[in-house]
């Protein structure tokens, strides 16, 4: 067997392994990817110098640099990419995967994904808890391997809405707006494992796949129409990479579902939150895969009585990630002190400028991170976070 | 340097401990087993040691918990061999004097220049595995360690004592070390490189038959700690605050 050189080596299992990872070739250096990532300014190697260096055969400077710690996977890179390279899925999360098999991961993202790996979460909670959300809540939240009959609606709950304290407080809004819909709904509680997006692309294939196997055979045991998730990593992956590996199952972020049912959720909304608010496009919901997912949160927003919603000055395509994403949700240490900036900040600083006077988000990442955001920029007061399904919750219930 | 590192499997903190009124020992129904934290730091300084000296890395455990993919997972980070003492009713848990046993028989006439342990266990504290099995096998033994070079045919290793003092130790070898933390964090492995070992690795299996060691202390009772007295929160202003703290800090002898 020919040994490649190892640059060599990495173009070629890019261009067999990656969807369209061949169009790296065709990079035209414009640098465009460098200039619209967030964290383009503190790294040694952007994007496009990733790919200088590997068109010059070497890629071990790479690989002696930490700098693509950095990268959140907010696929802003992906977006702007004139050659359509898989940047972000391909180039980043291929660089990343080599500095994992040289054992070289900073200390806070080793840890995520040994409790990923252990315990099916990376928060190293207790696979028995992750159903302890709904303890003293009002409304009942049917566990699948209980009820034992067909729902329309499997919820893939997700990690940090199982477990974080605050998006705990946005499962329990979301479990209360769909009772108050009348879905029919189960969850999987203890059988759920992390759904894995997170970890395929800061690099770990195989502790993803792993999971998404675990996940796929348990969705497998149950009868639904359709999985609706509150995360929209999972909405990304379970519609994008599971069916790669052979899972494929119909999947919906929230927002889309409750979208459809839009005329309903208008006629319970009898309590009107007069608020300026303004909404955080997730990267996994809008840039990733082309996904798109843009107007129907808006318009679940616009459809509150008494909200008017004002748009930031980046929206959409160019909305500016919150830092969660690819690893970084456990890298903020790191990126502190590689950066000394954080997203998250620029994001509430942005929001506050527009005079925003709510947040709304969509992401499990956001509420807690831009609740940090709006303490650490001295706005406590000036605005609040808040995930569209405790918005809608209280425009029900009041 | 040919190095062996055993493994022992404790009760993992993540779930809520709880004790068997009947037997006033922990119950173990829900119960789940996870690698030793020293003992994985242990594993970190021999990888180091091997990277750095080459040699050989043989994993020891007994079977409990999952000891399969926590020794696959070795292979992975770099362990040539590994073997599982198999047997009955490890699960339940055994005294340092049982390790040390099925660990000194495991070992029989396996060469080798140095033992890693971790200092000591989370489920007992007991801290007496290396210097009981040093004891056995009439080595050396240093506890404590934070660091080990090895140097002309001999090991110098940090050693901690209280109060933030450390020593430097040589010892002869073969012997045994007490890995108190490694002098990095315990490295991860890809998955996908302990899936290879799985598929393409091989676990040694031993009999280990049944502890008859004696001498262990006996648990008579267990309790959970009782609680102390609430914190006291300290109200007011930040300067009030600050004033308060430097005050308490002045009485407690931490500020002059």
């Amino acid at each position: 067997m020919i040994q490649l050189e190892s640059a060599d080596r990495f173009l070629a299992q890019m261009s067999d392994s990656v969807a369209d990872g061949e169009r790296i070739r065709r990079c035209l250096q414009c640098g465009s990817c460098s200039g619209v990532c967030p964290f383009g300014f503190a790294m040694e190697y952007p994007p496009q110098a990733m790919i200088a260096s590997l068109r010059a055969g070497e890629l071990s400077p790479l690989l002696d640099s930490d700098s693509v710690w950095l990268c959140i996977s907010c696929y802003a890179c992906t977006n702007v990419c004139p050659s359509k390279i898989p940047l972000t899925v391909g180039l980043l999360s291929g660089v990343k995967t080599e500095k994992l098999m040289k054992g070289s991961v900073p200390e806070e993202l080793q840890a995520a994904l040994t409790s990923a790996r252990r315990y099916g979460n990376t928060l190293g909670e207790s696979p028995r808890k992750r159903a302890d959300w709904m303890k003293d809540l009002n409304v009942e939240v049917p566990l699948l391997a209980k009820e034992k009959k067909p729902v329309d609606v499997l919820w893939y709950v997700g990690d940090y809405p199982s477990y974080h304290p605050r998006v705990q407080q946005v499962t329990r809004a979301m479990a209360k707006v769909f009772h108050a819909l009348g879905v029919s709904f189960g969850i999987l509680g203890p059988e759920e494992q992390s759904d894995g997006d997170v970890f395929h692309l800061a690099g770990e294939r195989g502790l993803f796949e792993l999971l998404a196997g675990k996940n796929a055979k348990t969705f497998q045991k149950y009868e639904f129409k359709e999985i609706v998730t509150t995360d929209p990593h999972a909405y990304n992956t379970l519609k994008h990479e599971y069916p790669k590996l052979g899972y494929s199952f119909p999947v919906r972020h929230y927002t889309q579902y409750l979208h459809d049912h839009l005329d309903k959720l208008k006629s319970l909304m009898t309590h009107p939150i007069e608020a300026q608010v303004t909404y955080h496009d997730p990267c996994a919901l809008g840039r990733a895969n082309d996904n798109h997912i843009y107007d129907e949160p808006r318009e679940i927003l616009q459809a509150i009585p008494g909200v008017e919603l004002v748009e930031m000055g980046h929206n959409r395509t160019t909305s500016i990630c919150c830092g969660g994403g690819g690893g970084g949700m456990w890298l903020d240490g790191f990126a502190w002190e590689k950066a000394g900036a954080r997203t998250s900040e620029w994001r509430v600083l942005e929001a506050v400028h527009a005079g925003a006077k709510v947040l709304a988000v969509a992401c499990p990442y956001e509420t807690p991170r831009f609740d940090d955001a709006v303490k650490s920029t001295n706005h406590s007061g000036d605005l609040v976070v808040k995930d569209i399904a405790e918005l809608l919750s209280e425009a029900i219930t009041g | 340097m040919d190095i062996v590192v055993p493994i022992k499997f404790v009760p993992d903190l993540v779930e809520e401990l709880e004790i068997d009124e009947g037997t006033g020992q922990l119950d173990r129904t829900f119960l789940r087993l996870v690698p030793n934290e020293l003992d994985d730091h242990a594993l970190e300084e021999a990888l180091l040691l091997k990277e750095k000296h080459g040699g050989t890395i043989t994993v020891v455990a007994i079977d409990s918990g999952d000891v399969d993919e926590t020794l696959f997972t070795a292979v992975a980070k770099g362990a040539d061999k590994v073997i599982k003492i198999t047997g009955e009713g490890y699960e339940e848990g055994l005294s340092s004097h049982a390790c040390v046993e099925l660990l000194a028989k495991a070992l029989g006439d396996l060469s080798y220049d140095v033992i890693l342990t971790g200092t000591q266990a989370v489920d007992d504290v007991d801290g007496s595995v290396g210097g009981l099995l040093a004891a056995k096998l009439d080595l050396p033994y240093v506890g404590y360690v934070t660091k080990a070079v090895s140097e002309g045919g001999k090991l110098v290793v940090t050693k901690e004592y209280p109060g933030g003092l450390l020593a430097e130790v040589e010892t002869d070898l073969p012997a045994v070390v007490g890995i108190q933390a490694a002098e990095q964090a315990p490295r991860y492995v890809v998955t996908s490189l302990v899936m290879d070992a799985m598929n393409n690795a091989t676990i040694d299996e031993t009999e280990g038959g049944e502890a008859t060691a004696t001498g262990a202390a006996e648990i008579t009772a267990m309790r959970a700690p009782e609680k102390g007295e609430a914190a006291e929160m300290i109200a007011g202003d930040a300067g009030a605050v600050a004033e308060k703290l430097v005050q308490i800090m002045k009485e407690k002898g931490i500020l002059s």
